[in-house]
């Protein structure tokens, strides 16, 4: 076929697939959260309750848009465009198998730090154009918690960056060949895993949403689909983070017997359960104990793990 | 670190724990008789209504939903011409009950009142009304009470001496 | 990749001259991130995809947010705004203009007169740069370290608690230390100032 055809293709087909897990998650969520807390979740609509999803985008579709009198306007407009396009973006550098990766560049995992790194973007200019006391508090929040912890999320990726001797995500997955890297990079994994986290704000690191204090943090303000851009964005960060726990420390698309489809689903649907997992068992910590974990404790051993790696891999080269 | 790890694995271990969701439109939990429910007026145990239109409920009400105009039948028993309750002001608690002196209203334990429209939540006396005693089958009012009716006359009713002659000085 | 490469450039400029008219500062700091972007691109299409990824990291996504979280801190309003017009009438503008207008010359003459070499030169990779800025430049990396230290100490000294009795103490912070909390008594130590 026409590689300009199947690049389109392949572009499509993750798009949809990525968009309509993510639509999925809210159920699974909803279902998993309601499991381990001895409830049902919703069960009514449609088998399972899968129909649940397809309600709510009736509901919030059809959702007065409404825009506050005292907002900046086009930057509200604006805002929750900004985290749906930078969380896609990256999804174009994340090799699901050796076939189906959109572009393969030697600077993917920089591009996805970028990429992140705008998203702050997002939150902070929705927090800011609303106008609003409860969504500035919460922006402030998500931009001080997301800039710190960006620092070490691009130190914790870099142990495997050392061990694969690249940037390319594909050439990192391929050097799992023998050994995961989890097992010589377990710390890098947790401080990976934790940045993650806080870096798509989930539970227990959402701060800047805390609807127990700042009503609903930087999205008060916002209602209908620009409400459910940010809802489906934070998903897509989880799906995101996840594929790249799986690429990064899992071997991606490596794996016995079954195909390399599978593989990759398989490992970031376990992690997207382990979000799912972590949301229903941990408490929200308080934001100066956030931040002081993130820059006295995290950012310190992300660099030990960085310099141990970088001795253990010039050692070994000699 | 290692409470984190122990809640995570004991929340995850509540996968394998009964749920305790009571399914509710296919599975109806149980309500107690003198659950505080839908808002019902009661009648006596001879079928006439039981309501005397004292408005003490009306002034019980602490969100004003009941209203009623009082009216009198030509033997001077009385009664409510109309009587009304918005239900989607009421928030059962049960003081209407309370005040009541002849055990005309009372709430029973129906809470399926949902409505699509606010205006069908406004009950009518028509409504209101049941056919039987509700919760104290045994109760008339009008028998224990010394007023007179059109069938009983002073003295007529239960455990109630006959009314003293005024005419009369022998004890 | 030319062509790409004038747009980026074109978007680049565009955005930068937008960010100077512009009154509202958070508007005008949107349009310096755009601009930050472009020159990401622009840095892509010469062949040096590490830098752009580090321009759009660190700049546009570090340093660019640090100024909108300033920005949104200091609760600027309408009055901002009015404040702001008066500088940006376009008189305020001839100084500057007549200098970037020398600089654009300069620029269309170097392209005018390297017109037939291309863009890309090489591909400059994460490896190229490492080797570089730790080979040949390794003093120059150490310099910035040194003063990146020296900036996070005095960061550390000026947000300190603890800084009673030390020189560059204002009175009124040991008024407040003596108080025990964070409240200065009223009437006590307004007028004079630093001691």
């Amino acid at each position: 076929m026409n590689p300009t055809l199947l690049k389109i293709v392949v572009i499509l087909v993750i798009l949809l697939v990525v968009l309509n897990v993510s639509a999925l998650l809210i159920w699974l969520e909803r279902r998993l959260l309601a499991l381990w807390q001895d409830r049902y979740g919703p069960n009514r609509v449609g088998p399972f309750g899968l129909l649940q999803v397809v309600a709510d985008m009736i509901k919030i579709f059809f959702k007065e848009d409404w825009i506050p009198p005292f907002a900046d306007k086009w930057v509200f407009v604006f805002a929750p465009a900004i985290i749906m396009i930078t969380v896609l973006l990256t999804f174009a550098v994340i090799p699901f198998t050796p076939l189906f990766q959109i572009t393969e560049t030697n600077i993917a995992l920089l591009f996805f730090l970028g990429m992140s790194s705008l998203g702050v973007y997002s939150i902070v200019l929705a927090a800011w154009a609303s106008n609003n006391k409860y969504s500035l508090l919460g922006g402030m929040r998500a931009a001080s918690q997301m800039l710190s912890y960006e620092v070490f999320m691009g130190l914790s990726m870099m142990g495997t960056v050392m061990l694969a001797g690249s940037f390319s995500l594909r050439r990192i997955v391929e050097a799992q060949q023998h050994i995961w890297f989890v097992i010589p990079q377990f710390l890098g994994f947790v401080l990976f895993l934790i940045a993650g986290i806080a870096e798509t704000r989930r539970l227990p690191f959402d701060l800047p949403e805390a609807e127990s204090e700042l009503v609903a943090g930087f999205h008060s303000e916002y209602s209908g689909m620009k409400f459910g851009m940010f809802f489906v964005g934070e998903y897509l960060g989880v799906v995101l983070i996840s594929a790249l726990i799986s690429v990064l420390f899992f071997g991606g698309w490596l794996g016995p017997v079954l195909p390399p489809v599978v593989w990759i689903v398989l490992k970031t649907l376990f992690f997207i359960c382990f979000f799912i997992l972590l949301r229903a068992a941990m408490p929200r910590p308080r934001f100066d104990q956030l931040m002081s974990w993130g820059w006295k404790w995290l950012l310190p051993l992300s660099l030990a793990n960085l310099a141990i790696t970088g001795a253990v891999v010039l050692a070994r080269g000699r | 670190m290692w409470s984190i790890i122990r809640s995570l694995w004991l929340v995850l271990l509540h996968m394998f724990w009964p749920r305790f969701t009571v399914q509710y439109p296919d599975q109806k939990p149980y309500l107690a008789p003198r659950y505080r429910g839908r808002i019902i007026l009661s009648r006596d145990p001879d079928g006439e209504e039981r309501c005397v239109a004292c408005y003490l409920c009306a002034v019980a009400c602490p969100v004003d939903c009941i209203s009623l105009q009082a009216t009198e039948d030509p033997h001077g028993r009385r009664y409510p011409e109309w009587f009304r309750i918005n239900f989607s002001r009421c928030i059962f608690c049960g003081l209407c009950e309370e005040a009541c002196p002849t055990y005309a209203i009372q709430l029973t334990p129906d809470i399926e009142l949902g409505e699509y429209n606010r205006q069908n939540l406004v009950y009518e006396k028509e409504n209101l009304l049941i056919g039987g005693t509700g919760k104290y089958p045994g109760y008339n009012f009008w028998r224990v009470a010394g007023v007179q009716i059109e069938d009983k006359d002073k003295g007529q009713s239960e455990r109630e001496a006959p009314p003293a002659d005024l005419r009369t000085l022998l004890p | 990749m030319a062509s790409l490469f004038y747009i980026a450039a074109i978007v680049a400029v565009l955005a930068t001259i937008l960010m100077l008219t512009r009154l509202n500062p958070v508007h005008a700091l949107l349009y310096l991130t755009v601009s930050l972007l472009a020159v990401a691109v622009v840095f892509f299409t010469l062949g040096a995809p590490f830098m752009a990824a580090l321009e759009v990291i660190v700049y546009a996504g570090a340093i660019m947010v640090l100024f909108v979280f300033v920005v949104m801190l200091l609760n600027l309003g309408k009055h901002t705004v009015d404040a702001e017009r008066p500088l940006a009438r376009p008189e305020a503008f001839t100084g500057p203009g007549i200098l970037a207008a020398i600089l654009l010359f300069e620029v269309v003459f170097v392209l005018a007169r390297a017109q037939s070499r291309t863009f890309v030169l090489a591909q400059v990779g994460p490896r190229e740069v490492g080797l570089s800025l730790y080979g040949p430049y390794l003093l120059g990396v150490e310099l910035a370290s040194i003063l990146l230290l020296g900036a996070l100490v005095g960061a550390y000294h000026v947000g300190s608690r603890r800084a009673q009795g030390r020189t560059g103490v204002v009175r009124s912070d040991r008024v407040r230390v003596a108080a025990g909390g964070d409240l200065v008594r009223a009437g006590d130590d307004r007028s004079s100032g630093p001691a």
